[in-house]
């Protein structure tokens, strides 16, 4: 579905993304894990179509994103991004709502079954009872679930999730990772998730992408990508990958 | 990262949609009232309803109501709606609360282009009077584009250098005009009078060049209110949501130029009612763009026609200008303002 070729991104003349290739296929969760700097945010900025790029191509459905409008292309991906601002004086439920911007009229007109998407968006990711709550007020875990109800009320197949447990409890961190495993399998959506959780990324992801200063180190099934020798290495501490006990998945164990 | 004070407003009651317009509306035609009704002439209000229907006996009311009154009215209000809407665009499209017509650099720089149009001794005619705005609107745009790429620092428009640029920008246009003043041999009576933030004396004619600018400015800037809300989370967030930001932000800005300089055109230098009514608005409403704007052009206009009823009696017979008043009760609400920000340690 989402595509990208050769792909270089660079920030005044300093490349932070060089020559990645790699494609999603649809109903997969691919798990985007490296090191801080590695270039995680920018591959995920560049492929929801915002960025300008230096060389190469992202397609979705073998079309140029940039031949995409803004809306026609927000109906297609929706992102959680990482460390944004949030307009303090919305509420919730009207920050959810800015999901449905690109289903909207050019007055911004919000019909019943918008806010009836948001509801259900927000309940989605336990958060209903914020609805009425400024996002000023909020704790960064409440805003960041805010923020995946906004993307899911944008009802589009890909979703591109930065670090969307960064700031979660225990509880919330499963519980958004068995959603977002439930939406790919049941609903088909397509997610691009980046995770610092190597383990999470072994547990729920389908095949992980490894990235290292910009570059994409390897890619593939999460057994093949997480092993002691590539993680050392990327990571630069010793780690040790054991089989885990109670499920089919690597556990990995800094050393 | 920007927050906006106190703005956190408790949001509008779900089964009153319409209170804040009702009330704003109550507000303005209080002050329509009074606007008509008070100067150095009072006009009863039972002869205001006799000199409006045309029945009235009384000559000397009709031609104060018709000559003087309605047509001062009348602009003051199209001035302080269009400076309030645009200065709430401004807040927005910046995301940044200080940011309104003067702070910015536009209206100095529109009065620099109105000032250059009116040394060439426009004839007083319509067209005459609207080549004074339509300069003002290329001149106010110019500044306002320029004090932006001064200010951006990468995507964003930090408080400091936004206001820096708009300071220094704002100087040189002001510098620059009263060159042009002392050396053109056009019209000075006309720009100086203009420049106090007198009323220009155009009568309905200033009023009839008034409204193409405003009939086209506050429409755009009322339907770009989602899209300023959408701003709000940044252009990155706005364009992943959907919005075209390129588009929004240039239909803004020329949008909120085209009235400012308009105003400015009209009325000179006038500050404050496009920073302090937004504010208010904000305060009491909610921060929503889509209620914010047009309640700010309501909302302006009664303000700034209060502030000119108050400019008619405080030294009367004598008439203040209209932005010695405005500034009077603005400085210290922009103060205010400042302390409240300060005192979130966001600035």
């Amino acid at each position: 579905m989402l595509k990208a070729e050769n792909l270089l991104v660079a920030y005044h003349g300093r490349p932070v993304l060089k020559n990645i290739s790699l494609g999603m296929e649809k109903g997969e969760i691919l798990a985007l894990v490296g090191p801080n700097g590695s270039g995680k945010s920018t591959l995920i900025r560049a492929l929801s179509g915002i960025l300008p790029v230096s060389r190469g191509t992202i397609s979705l459905s073998g079309r140029l994103i940039s031949a995409f409008g803004p809306a026609e292309r927000a109906r297609q991906i929706a992102v959680v991004p990482q460390g944004v601002q949030m307009p303090p004086a919305f509420t919730a439920l009207e920050t959810v709502l800015f999901g449905r911007t690109p289903y909207l009229n050019f007055l911004g007109q919000l019909s019943a079954e918008d806010e009836r998407i948001a509801r259900d968006s927000l309940e989605q990711v336990d958060a209903l009872s914020l609805a009425g709550r400024l996002m000023g007020e909020l704790s960064g875990g409440e805003q960041q679930r805010v923020l995946l109800a906004r993307a899911l009320a944008q009802c589009s197949p890909i979703l591109l999730l930065d670090e969307p447990t960064s700031h979660l409890d225990l509880q919330h961190q499963m519980a958004l990772m068995e959603l977002v495993y439930k939406l790919a399998r049941e609903c088909e959506l397509t997610v691009l998730v980046a995770l610092h959780d190597l383990n999470l990324a072994a547990r729920y992801a389908d095949r992980i992408a490894l990235l290292e200063n910009g570059e994409l180190k390897a890619i593939g099934a999460p057994a093949d990508i997480l092993t002691a020798e590539m993680l050392s290495q990327v990571y630069g501490w010793p780690v040790q990958v054991v089989k885990h006990p109670f499920q089919d998945a690597p556990l990995v164990l800094p050393g | 990262m920007i927050s906006w004070g106190r703005s956190i407003a408790a949001p509008l009651q779900k089964n009153q949609p319409m209170r804040p317009y009702l009330l704003t509306l109550l507000a303005l035609a209080l002050a329509l009232l009074l606007s008509i009704v008070i100067g150095s002439v009072f006009i009863p209000p039972a002869e205001l309803w006799a000199a409006l229907s045309g029945s009235g006996a009384n000559g000397t009311f009709n031609t104060i109501l018709w000559n003087i009154r309605l047509p001062r009215t009348a602009l003051i209000l199209l001035v302080g709606a269009a400076l309030s809407g645009s200065g709430a665009a401004y807040q927005g499209l910046f995301r940044n609360p200080l940011a309104d017509p003067y702070l910015i650099g536009v209206a100095s720089g529109a009065g620099l282009g109105a000032v250059l149009a009116m040394s060439v001794q426009w004839p007083y005619t319509l067209a005459g009077l609207m080549a004074v705005p339509l300069a003002a609107f290329a001149a106010g745009l110019l500044t306002v584009l320029l004090v932006y790429s001064f200010a951006r620092v990468g995507g964003s428009v930090p408080t400091t250098t936004l206001i820096l640029a708009g300071v220094a920008l704002s100087s040189f246009a002001t510098a620059l005009t009263s060159f042009l003043m002392l050396r053109s041999s056009g019209e000075l009576r006309r720009a100086l009078g203009w420049l106090l933030g007198g009323v220009s004396q155009g009568g309905w004619d200033a009023i009839l060049a008034l409204i193409p600018f405003l009939a086209i400015g506050l429409p755009a800037l009322i339907l770009s209110g989602h899209a300023l809300n959408l701003l709000q989370f940044g252009d990155e967030q706005a364009a992943q949501l959907g919005l075209d930001t390129r588009r929004a932000k240039l239909v803004i800005i020329v949008a909120a130029s085209l009235t400012t300089a308009a105003a400015v055109a009209f009325a000179g230098i006038i500050g404050f009612v496009g920073l302090i009514i937004p504010h208010v608005m904000r305060f009491w409403w909610g921060a929503d763009y889509r209620r914010l704007i047009p309640l700010s052009i309501f909302g302006g206009g009664a303000a700034l026609l209060l502030a000119d009823v108050l400019a008619r009696v405080v030294i009367a017979p004598q008439e203040l200008p209209l932005g010695v008043v405005t500034a009077l009760a603005g400085a210290p609400f922009f103060l205010w303002i400042l302390r409240r920000a300060k005192m979130g340690g966001n600035w």
